[in-house]
């Protein structure tokens, strides 16, 4: 049971570093653009929330197994399918918990305002620099708040598990999936056991996220 | 000098600005809410971006036909309405920000902490400090990024009076200790008369006119002078103290006035302030009047009847030939006296202020 929670919050952390770094950004952009296709960006990040997760793992199962697209565009580089393995199984957390980081640091972003950036700039500091020394200090409130809910998103994925993961043990066997076989096997008490561990993670987590939130803000209001 | 020509359109609004201002001292940009002065001084700072040239000093070009220099490449000094200070660094921590990043060290940290009384305030947060602090360590954070210009967005008229009161000494003591040309926009007649060298008045998008202030807030053609609350401002020099009575004689152009001010040593420039309404005309010479100051002018205008109320342009001397005064006296002493253009009068001025 050890390895089940250790495979899932390695997934999760990995998954999150993952998506901070393609999600802050991404949420730069669709904050601050004026680019006609920026609501339709958006509506792309934000499809994960409304589609079944069965529709998004069927179309991430059929990106990356070994016919798909995704396949063919990373077998030059010699990176073999990744449906049914650890590699896919982030990749596809990226896309399915992507609005969940998103959302919050690209609201974040708008409540800034153009004025810390303008001032700024006024004070010889680059866009680049300011993105790091002003915007994301700001807006540390709204990626901290994205930070824990794709974490926490990540370890209660389920339906996209299915369709991409497998059920292999080690590799993409995680939490989810093993309550699932628990309760086919009939181990009621073993199932037991990790839904309520998972109940009071879940509660942990957004009170912890909505204490350390509130004290942020207080510091830069 | 400082020549800056914009033209163009901000969503609905239509820009059309061009004016030259002399190098040294606060150049005022000066006109009612929408008038297109915060934006004009926005494209200087290149933060709004339309056709037109900046330019000022020996080959600082910011913008021309050609080429368009980035904000954060122009050694300017920005101070907006709000302060605009950074909520997640301390006062010296926003004080610093600047200063790290420019090219020079010309202005000197502990300087502008004393001149600005920042010295109590360093380790506090932005959010602990009163509006008018956060302007004090806003106008700090712009001088400390070593700026060849300054420019200021109405930096007062968010703060409510006391907090204004307690900003414009500071200012004026830049205006005299740094030699850094300062652009501010502002609609407050009273801040333009105290702070500024040169005015550029601006109506609709438009200039209206440039030139020294002592000049436009006196000129018979603008609507400065026949406004309520006008003022006149002469430009003079101490020449004696008298100590027991309190009193400064001040050379001003074709007049020696008495101030009662200490208006500091023999030699000290001061500008003075007149109001029209302190000022009244006299046919011939008042004799045995407790008013100071009796000054021998000509009439060079009458600037219309407003009320009961008429504005008079006077220029002092027996000629006429220097510093122009005015004198707002009621309709029926302007019909009793009768007067009219190069009459020989006598200015009355009950009170005169150090701007």
């Amino acid at each position: 049971m050890t390895g089940v929670i250790v495979l899932t919050v390695k997934l999760a952390a990995l998954s999150t570093c993952v998506l901070l770094v393609l999600g802050t950004p991404l949420a730069w952009w669709l904050a601050r653009s004026r680019h006609w296709a920026k609501e339709g960006v958006a509506t792309v990040v934000a499809l994960p929330l409304v589609l079944p997760p069965t529709v998004l793992g069927f179309y991430l199962l059929v990106a990356m197994s070994p016919e798909g697209p995704v396949s063919a565009a990373l077998a030059p580089f010699g990176v073999r399918p990744l449906a049914f393995t650890f590699a896919g199984l982030v990749a596809g957390s990226v896309v399915y918990s992507l609005p969940f980081v998103v959302n919050p640091i690209r609201n974040a972003f708008e409540a800034m305002g153009d004025r810390p950036m303008e001032a700024a700039a006024t004070l010889r500091a680059s866009p680049f620099d300011a993105f790091f020394s002003i915007a994301l200090p700001l807006a540390s409130p709204g990626i901290l708040t994205g930070a824990i809910l794709g974490f926490a998103h990540t370890i209660g994925e389920f339906g996209v598990v299915l369709m991409i993961g497998g059920n292999i043990p080690g590799e993409t066997k995680v939490l989810s999936m093993t309550i699932l076989d628990y309760v086919e096997t009939l181990e009621w008490g073993e199932a037991h056991k990790l839904s309520a561990l998972m109940l009071g993670f879940s509660f942990c987590v957004i009170l912890a996220m909505t204490l350390i939130e509130k004290r942020l803000r207080r510091r830069l209001r | 000098m400082i020549d800056a020509r914009f033209a163009g359109r901000i969503g609905a609004f239509d820009l059309h600005v061009a004016f030259s201002a002399p190098e040294r001292g606060v150049t005022a940009l000066f006109g009612p809410s929408g008038c297109g002065k915060t934006t004009t001084l926005r494209c200087i700072a290149g933060l709004e971006r339309l056709p037109g040239a900046f330019a000022f000093g020996y080959g600082e070009v910011w913008q021309s036909e050609r080429t368009f220099m980035s904000p954060h490449r122009r050694p300017l000094g920005y101070v907006f309405q709000e302060a605009s200070l950074f909520p997640h660094l301390s006062v010296t921590g926003n004080l610093r920000y600047g200063q790290r990043r420019a090219a020079d060290r010309g202005v000197a940290f502990d300087e502008v902490v004393d001149l600005l009384g920042l010295a109590r305030l360093m380790d506090r947060a932005p959010l602990r400090l009163s509006g008018g602090e956060r302007q004090r360590v806003a106008i700090g954070r712009a001088l400390l990024s070593q700026p060849r210009l300054l420019l200021m967005d109405e930096p007062l008229a968010a703060l409510d009076r006391d907090s204004k009161d307690e900003i414009l000494p500071y200012l004026e003591r830049l205006h005299d200790v740094l030699s850094i040309p300062v652009i501010y926009v502002s609609h407050d007649m009273t801040e333009v008369e105290r702070l500024a060298d040169h005015l550029v008045l601006m109506e609709g998008g438009r200039v209206r006119a440039a030139g020294p202030v002592a000049d436009l807030v006196a000129d018979p053609a603008l609507p400065l002078a026949a406004r309520t609350g006008a003022a006149a401002v002469v430009e003079g020099v101490v020449t004696a103290i008298d100590a027991p009575f309190g009193l400064a004689h001040v050379r001003i152009d074709g007049a020696e006035m008495l101030v009662a001010a200490a208006a500091g040593p023999v030699g000290t420039r001061r500008r003075l302030r007149i109001k029209a309404e302190d000022v009244s005309i006299c046919r011939v010479r008042p004799v045995e009047t407790s008013i100071l100051n009796v000054l021998p002018a000509r009439v060079r205008a009458v600037l219309g009847r407003e009320g009961h109320q008429v504005t008079v342009l006077l220029s002092l001397g027996e000629g006429g030939g220097g510093a122009r005064l005015l004198a707002r006296i009621s309709a029926r002493s302007y019909d009793v006296l009768g007067l009219t253009e190069g009459d020989a009068v006598f200015a009355q001025v009950k009170g005169v202020a150090l701007a």
